[in-house]
């Protein structure tokens, strides 16, 4: 059941019963009569749609959609592609997941009403290697769309063809980064391109124009071809348009996903009353607010600054309940929307131990090829896995910080600052638990805190 | 090089894949995930005989085999046992499962267990967060596995490898 502060869209049949992932159940409900009418369109209204619509990617950098279809270079004669990114990898994300499962049909429609809008005749879903249910699923949904017209050769006697392929990845985050995305598609590992030159919408997959985008947002596409870039730029906030869905994990009493307009729901109402609020007899701690790469917000910090409010600056105070959960207010206050994935973590957590488990994973994923990252990225981990042990030093914080420091603005790709900014903000969160960790953890004992390392 | 064995099914999968790419080897990590799935790992044969039916060096295939988490170059216990060691999963008590699996089967992470029947190990984030601690046994994900849940997996496992045995 939907809470009541949600409004979906994109999750309008998620989890609802009778609702089967095929593609009768998709028609039932009205599905591909916006693909019908967009083949009857210009391309370009449509890629106009989305501009006006405002929809910012939902994959984690909330970048225009619309403006990244018009970087797309068709001037150089070469095919365009378009990737569908369903590698969701960042910790803490899981609404793909259920899209692909439970309403394929959707992303198909969505992603053919983009290839018809940006005149691409090839598209490939990069699935990761570690959702095989859901790649049969696509697998099963696009052969039946194929066969229904709606997909492959002059759809719907359009004169207009497109094939989508499945493409499985094979358990490797770094894939979720775009142009690591594309060389993982060409067959090679994963490393990212230099941006410039290889921006994917000029020199993307076999060095032709490629758009990239998150599967939520290709749903948005559907949604806008439908009602409309000014209807959909009517829903949310300003700047801030549309629906999105946030997954929320990590102690509440009820984790889970949400479709809310965007900025419409505080992180205090999204916790307490969607959530259910903290596990009985536990107070909340700690909260990552867009994935595990985004800065963590301490409970009990405020923000303080001025932020436009129509033509007005007006002044803020916000305690983390305040905090609207959209891509402005969250950068604002120094952290950011990313995936959406809202981590919570309550008193029994130790820092300095999340810490640590979140260290092991981008160690883990780094690509290898800067070597900031590479090795900062061991560094950190390293340095809090000791500490775990029982061997922490006071000065460990600043020695953490200082790897950290090193790392983002020195890389290739984005990974760079998604490693360094939990340790940055832990340290500057948290930076007393991580001088007072080996007492307190000495005064803990064994036992009265997850295991996380 | 010696003959790789594969199902004619596989043969044809292979086959199909190839056509979905402009450039043959974008089928390199399809045709990986088939032979595994064939072979039930990436052996030095299949390595070269993936690259010449793509047009390529052995390497260009062993490269991938080494970076791709999910490839492995050797077999592995009759049922896969994958565990989320992310954060989520972390605080709801995924290392708790872990450790029950590996006490149930009597054995560390990575290897195959004595009696040949499972592998175990810890992977990052399988995007399951709200449901925490999930595992994937096989292709098959398990939600909210806390100790007491793994054991009942564990069982389950060792019940129908038993009956296995007895049929």
């Amino acid at each position: 059941m939907p809470a009541p502060q949600e409004r979906r869209i994109i999750f309008r049949h998620i989890d609802e019963a009778g609702y089967t992932p095929d593609l009768a159940c998709y028609v039932r409900n009205g599905g591909y009569g916006v693909l019908r009418k967009a083949v009857s369109r210009k391309p370009e209204e449509l890629v106009d749609e989305v501009k006006k619509s405002g929809l910012r990617g939902r994959g984690g950098a909330g970048f225009p959609a619309g403006m990244k279809f018009s970087f797309v270079d068709r001037k150089s004669g070469k095919p365009v592609y378009l990737i569908v990114n369903a590698d969701e990898s960042e910790p803490g994300t899981f609404k793909d997941r259920h899209i692909i499962h439970q309403d394929p049909h959707q992303l198909i429609e969505g992603t053919m009403i983009a290839c018809f809008a940006n005149r691409v005749e090839c598209a490939y879903i990069y699935i990761r290697g570690e959702f095989p249910e859901g790649a049969r699923i696509l697998e099963r949904a696009i052969a039946e769309a194929r066969a229904a017209n709606f997909v492959g050769p002059n759809i719907l006697g359009s004169g207009y063809g497109c094939e989508i392929y499945v493409h499985r990845g094979a358990g490797a985050y770094i894939c979720g980064e775009e142009t690591g995305l594309i060389e993982s598609l060409e067959g090679k590992r994963p490393y990212p391109r230099i941006k410039p030159p290889y921006f994917p919408a000029v020199l993307g997959l076999y060095q032709c124009p490629t758009i990239v985008n998150n599967v939520e947002t290709l749903c948005h596409v559907k949604h806008i071809a439908d009602m409309g870039g000014e209807a959909y730029s009517r829903i949310g906030t300003p700047n801030n348009t549309g629906t999105r869905i946030l997954c929320v994990s990590g102690h509440v009493r009820r984790p889970g996903y949400y479709e809310f307009e965007v900025g419409r729901v505080t992180m205090g109402q999204l916790l307490n009353e969607v959530c259910g609020g903290p596990l009985p007899g536990r107070t909340f701690k700690a909260v990552i607010p867009g994935g595990s790469s985004a800065k963590v917000l301490r409970f009990g910090e405020r923000y303080k600054g001025k932020r436009k409010v129509g033509a007005d600056m007006v002044e803020y105070d916000w305690g983390v309940e305040d905090i609207p959960m959209d891509f402005d207010s969250l950068a604002m206050i120094g952290s950011m929307g990313g995936s959406g994935g809202v981590i919570v973590m309550d008193d029994s957590v130790s820092m300095v131990e999340a810490l640590a488990n979140i260290n092991a994973f981008y160690s883990h994923e780094s690509c290898g090829q800067c070597t900031p990252c590479r090795e900062g990225s061991l560094w950190m981990k390293r340095i809090t896995a000791r500490m775990v042990r029982g061997e922490a030093r006071p000065e460990d914080g600043a020695l953490l910080k200082s790897v950290a420091d090193q790392i983002a603005g020195r890389t290739i790709c984005a990974f760079g600052e998604a490693c360094a900014w939990p340790t940055q903000s832990f340290i500057a969160k948290f930076g007393d638990e991580f001088r007072g960790y080996a007492e307190a953890k000495k005064a803990r004992g064994s036992g009265g805190a997850p295991e996380l390392v | 090089m010696r003959p790789v064995n594969l199902r004619p099914e596989t043969l044809r999968g292979i086959d199909e894949v190839i056509t979905h790419y402009p450039q043959k080897r974008s089928a390199a990590l399809p045709l990986l995930h088939l032979v595994q799935e064939d072979q039930g790992y990436i052996s030095g044969e299949a390595t070269e005989w993936i690259a010449k039916k793509l047009g390529l060096q052995p390497i260009n295939i062993h490269e991938l085999v080494t970076f791709y988490p999910m490839f492995r170059q050797k077999p592995i216990g009759r049922r896969h046992i994958r565990v989320c060691r992310t954060l989520s999963c972390a605080i709801m008590g995924g290392y708790g499962a872990c450790a029950e699996f590996q006490k149930q089967f009597s054995t560390g992470l990575g290897g195959v267990s004595p009696d040949g029947e499972v592998t175990i190990e810890f992977v990052e984030c399988l995007a399951s967060c709200g449901t925490a601690p999930v595992v994937m046994i096989d292709d098959v994900l398990h939600e909210k596995v806390d100790a007491a849940r793994a054991r009942e997996l564990s069982q389950g496992i060792k019940a129908e490898s038993g009956r296995k045995a007895a049929s």
